[in-house]
């Protein structure tokens, strides 16, 4: 994607490779931070970004049970508590990256169809995804995991908390809404890309964009009402009836126009925007987050007034016509004109480093330090519907932290410790230690690789190769990370 | 007006509206006229790093017919300098992005707005300036992060650009961020010979088809064989054709414009830019160099860590694509990317940043600073985007430091200038004071004025 930067692209294909010997290697680090769970944590002497109540210097945080169990300026240590000395140091609510595609098995998008709401990418949760290791490294603790944007209206959407180490089943954010991917402009238009020899699909235009979201709400809203109408004379006791057939399709539909699913919509120009916005009108139901939405600073005052969220890049611009105007003070002109606003990365690696891009709207637009911490931490808390459990350090809340050698706000920063309901998933320092015994342990399977392909005989060579090269296809296709394939599931790649 | 040219071909209705609203900005776009600018300016009171001895408090920077007249903490101020009061502000060399397609590429998913790959995979003839454009937006955009000068790369990739591709990729040229015209730009017409460095590739990506594509390694082998060779001949054959340029008497040979081009990269004058990342192709690239006896400069490197000791034995230079970029392997370190340029700078490696790409150029003091955080000693950060660009191009007689007789590409910042909240107040280049006006900016402005609906 994502990976935009050179050379990457190419350099990815070979990772495949390896692919074998690191899965083995990335069990140790999966499976360490069980063990080393603890029910009481102190935290003590840090600088704490609180994001609801202000900075405290020289204080305490107590996590009882996963919880913020008291913040303050000095907390006495419970027995039995394990302490984590912040001294130095600052800690602030785990980042919630608001349009991710991490811990995904294969492609972000079923790109056949122009409606592809039956699909869920719940479904297809790898929680062995490094890219999951490699966000929490960067602070993140929870990640909107979305469908890719091929589609105007795209397939369902899951909150995750980057549990590494536990089950796919462990990912979900318990009691997180589930949401639904629209997408609008370029990409569901596929303007970029096309398959030769392939015929084009519907729609090609911004005109049967909408076209194509207006139909199957219409659809929805006739089949919602013969459920309604099902469940009406069902309740009144009437007997016999044949129930509507199920839709797997509307089904989810049903749902947003319930307000039961949250819809979160790719965008880019500020035409779209209205139209989504009067479609939603139209039909009854509201648009949760406009994705990417970089022009959403046209039309700010609409985007408020409609309720719906925004979620933007910091900085990205001019990698297609529909980005041209993409401007870096468009999270600060949204935000003074009463927008929510959030800052995502649709990058495994752009999510690395949230809280840097959160500071830039500081810069470009002269937002306040608090305003540019609240976009990645309290801001798509409440745009994913999680800010009761999740992004301001407040007694009640879900101990999920990061402590920073540095002030976040800046490219000094780096990441000491990632905590996940009180419990820690990434440890700078217990990672390093590690590493000898990793190298060590990859350096066993290698040569046992090479001396079981030795002593194979030089007649077998041959066949030999020719299985391994058989078995290639096989390999877990990589992550989102490169040019290489996933450009294709990008929101901000050409494709 | 540059903005003028860019914008009018996808949107005709917004850029009527931003003349009628600021047609004062749109002059600013440029440098300002020869006819308006002072003589000489003066900056005064201001924290110099000059990167060539250690900052100078409270002090004056003189500049004067484009270049640096004097700095130093005692300096007389010129009675017809303009004189800017820098109390408070601090003052280094512009930066220096060594790696980008400047002016060759607006637009990554339009094609008609790219120009950064020639087709075909030898194309030694071929230089950047030639299709740079001093409209592009991109410059302005740039240059508000305080970068001054950029080489422009030829078939090196960038953002949606697929990667590089093309074996032999033609010249970079080192561009200034101002100018009115493309000669204007030019610091430097060619500064290297692009080679993208062929790689054994069993897995490839058809973007045609959106498939993964697999063949068998030999056959993956043949072909990287089959580049290298072809590789060699052409140096071999430029290495012949030099000796027949070299026969003083009447030319007996046919003109070849592709040979031609490689001949200063044969006698020594010209380095090759070869980009390579993985440790075996750096290191089959520095053997080629060293039986071709060519000047290599590396370019990637993101396995250059593997090779640090022969890198440094041989004076390789590197030039570090963005260290805000996922590790190689799933499983190398989360980090490897992020602590190389440190690990290289103890092993004595020369290195400088580089963005590889347009809209993110504006990223790499981002990337620098990153790169401190995770062990890099701050000074060879700074020079990373500054003196050691301009050393490794053979440019550091004219950029690169602030002193004088050199070209002031100045810029004045109210913080350390890799901080990503910190801001260029004052920007010279060529000694001319130049506007941190864009087409962002007057976006921002336009829309922050728009009246409530």
């Amino acid at each position: 994607m994502m990976a935009t930067y050179t050379g990457h692209a190419r350099l990815i294909v070979f990772a495949g490779v390896m692919a074998l010997i690191s899965a083995v290697v990335s069990m140790t680090l999966a499976t360490t931070p069980d063990a080393a769970a603890s029910a009481i944590i102190l935290i003590q002497n840090a600088t704490i970004l609180t994001v609801s109540h202000g900075t405290i210097e020289h204080g305490s945080i107590l996590i009882r049970d996963g919880k913020i169990a008291a913040v303050g300026q000095s907390i006495a240590k419970p027995q039995g508590a394990e302490v984590i000395d912040a001294n130095g140091q600052y800690v602030m609510p785990g980042i919630i990256d608001c349009h991710s595609h991490i811990a995904v098995d294969g492609s972000v998008n079923e790109g056949s169809v122009s409606v592809s709401s039956m699909v869920n990418i719940a479904d297809v949760l790898n929680p062995d995804d490094i890219d999951i290791y490699r966000d929490l490294a960067g602070g993140v603790t929870v990640a909107n995991v979305l469908h890719g944007s091929a589609n105007s209206i795209g397939g369902q959407t899951v909150v995750i908390k980057l549990r590494w180490g536990a089950p796919a089943s462990r990912l979900p954010f318990e009691g997180a809404l589930p949401g639904i991917k629209f997408a609008l402009g370029e990409n569901p238009k596929r303007s970029n890309f096309s398959i030769r020899g392939q015929e084009k699909r519907y729609p090609a235009t911004r005109m049967g964009v909408e076209e194509s979201i207006r139909a199957a709400f219409t659809e929805a809203r006739d089949y919602k009402s013969k459920w309604d109408d099902y469940n009406k004379k069902t309740s009144a006791g009437e007997k016999n009836l044949i129930p509507p057939r199920r839709d797997l399709r509307l089904d989810p539909l049903v749902e947003v126009l319930e307000g039961k699913r949250y819809v979160h919509a790719h965008c880019y120009r500020e035409d779209e925007i209205l139209m989504l916005l009067r479609v939603a009108k139209e039909f009854g139901f509201k648009v949760r987050t406009l994705q990417h939405v970089l022009e959403g600073y046209k039309v700010a005052d609409e985007i408020a007034a409609s309720g719906a969220g925004a979620s933007t890049f910091s900085d990205w611009w001019a990698y297609k016509v529909e980005a041209y105007d993409a401007i870096p003070y468009n999270a600060a002109i949204m935000t003074r004109r009463g927008v929510l606003v959030s800052i995502n990365s649709d990058d495994a690696e752009e999510a690395t480093h949230l809280n840097q891009e959160a500071a830039k709207s500081i810069r470009y637009g002269g937002l306040s330090r608090e305003e540019a911490l609240k976009m990645v931490t309290i801001n798509p808390a409440i745009q994913l519907g999680i800010d009761k459990r999740v992004g301001s350090i407040d007694v009640g809340k879900d101990a999920d932290l990061v402590i920073y050698n540095h002030d976040p706000l800046s490219a000094y920063a780096v990441v000491q410790m990632t905590l996940i309901d009180g419990r820690v998933y990434f440890d700078r320092t217990r990672d390093i230690a590690e590493r000898v015994d990793r190298e060590k342990e990859k350096k066993v399977l290698t040569e046992k690789e090479k001396k079981a392909a030795a002593e194979k005989k030089p007649e077998d060579k041959k066949s030999e190769d020719k299985k391994q090269n058989e078995k290639k296809p096989e390999d877990k296709p990589k992550p989102p990370q490169s040019g290489e394939g996933s450009a294709a599931d990008s929101d901000r790649g050409a494709l | 007006m540059s903005c003028l040219r860019a914008t009018v071909m996808f949107r005709d209705g917004l850029i009527l509206a931003t003349v009628f609203l600021f047609p004062s900005l749109l002059a600013a776009q440029q440098p300002t006229s020869k006819a308006e600018t002072p003589k000489a300016y003066a900056l005064v009171h201001a924290k110099i790093f000059t990167l060539a001895g250690a900052p100078i408090e409270n002090g004056t920077l003189i500049i004067r017919d484009g270049k640096i007249a004097a700095v130093g903490g005692q300096v007389d101020v010129p009675q017809d300098a303009q004189l800017i009061n820098a109390e408070g502000l601090q003052v280094y060399p512009g930066m220096f992005d060594p790696v980008t397609q400047m002016g060759l590429r607006e637009i990554g998913a339009v094609s008609s707005t790219v120009d950064s790959t020639e087709t075909g995979n030898y194309n030694p003839d071929v230089v950047a300036l030639t299709a740079v454009s001093p409209s592009s937006e991109h410059i302005p955009v740039t240059r508000v992060a305080g970068i001054t000068e950029v080489l422009a790369v030829p078939a090196s990739g960038g953002m949606d650009s697929f990667g590089p591709s093309g074996v032999i990729g033609g010249q970079a040229s080192a561009i200034y961020l101002a100018g009115w015209t493309v000669d204007d730009m030019q610091l430097k017409r060619s500064v290297a010979m692009v080679v993208n460095w062929p790689e054994i590739q069993t897995k490839t990506f058809d973007f045609a088809t959106l498939q993964r594509k697999e063949k068998p390694y030999t056959e993956a082998k043949q072909e990287y064989d089959k580049q290298v060779t072809e590789l060699t001949d052409w140096f071999e054959r430029a290495r012949h054709y030099a000796q027949a340029m070299g026969h003083a008497g009447p030319a007996d040979y046919e003109r070849d414009l592709k040979l031609e081009a490689l001949v200063p990269v044969v006698r020594g004058q010209l380095p090759l830019l070869i980009f390579a990342d993985r440790s075996r192709e750096i290191r089959n690239a520095i053997e080629f160099c060293d039986k071709q006896n060519l000047k290599m400069i590396l370019a990637g490197g993101s396995e250059a860590y593997k090779l640090k000791d022969l890198l440094r034995s041989r004076s390789i230079p590197v030039i570090l694509r963005p260290m805000l970029t996922l590790p190689l392997y799933e499983d190398d370190p989360y980090d490897r990317l992020l602590s190389q340029p440190a690990e290289l700078s103890a092993a004595g490696v020369k290195f400088a940043f580089g963005s590889f790409d347009n809209s993110f150029a504006r990223r790499l003091g981002q990337n620098a600073a990153n790169a401190v955080a995770y062990g890099l000693p701050y000074d060879e950060a700074l020079k990373a985007v500054t003196l050691y660009p301009a050393q490794i191009f053979g440019l550091a007689d004219q950029v690169g430091t602030l002193e004088s007789g050199k070209i002031a590409n100045v810029i004045v910042t109210n913080g350390d200038p890799l901080e990503i909240t910190s801001d260029v107040r004052y920007l010279f280049i060529r000694g001319q004071l130049t506007p941190l006006d864009n087409r962002q900016k007057r976006l921002f402005e336009k829309y922050s004025a728009r009246p409530k609906p």
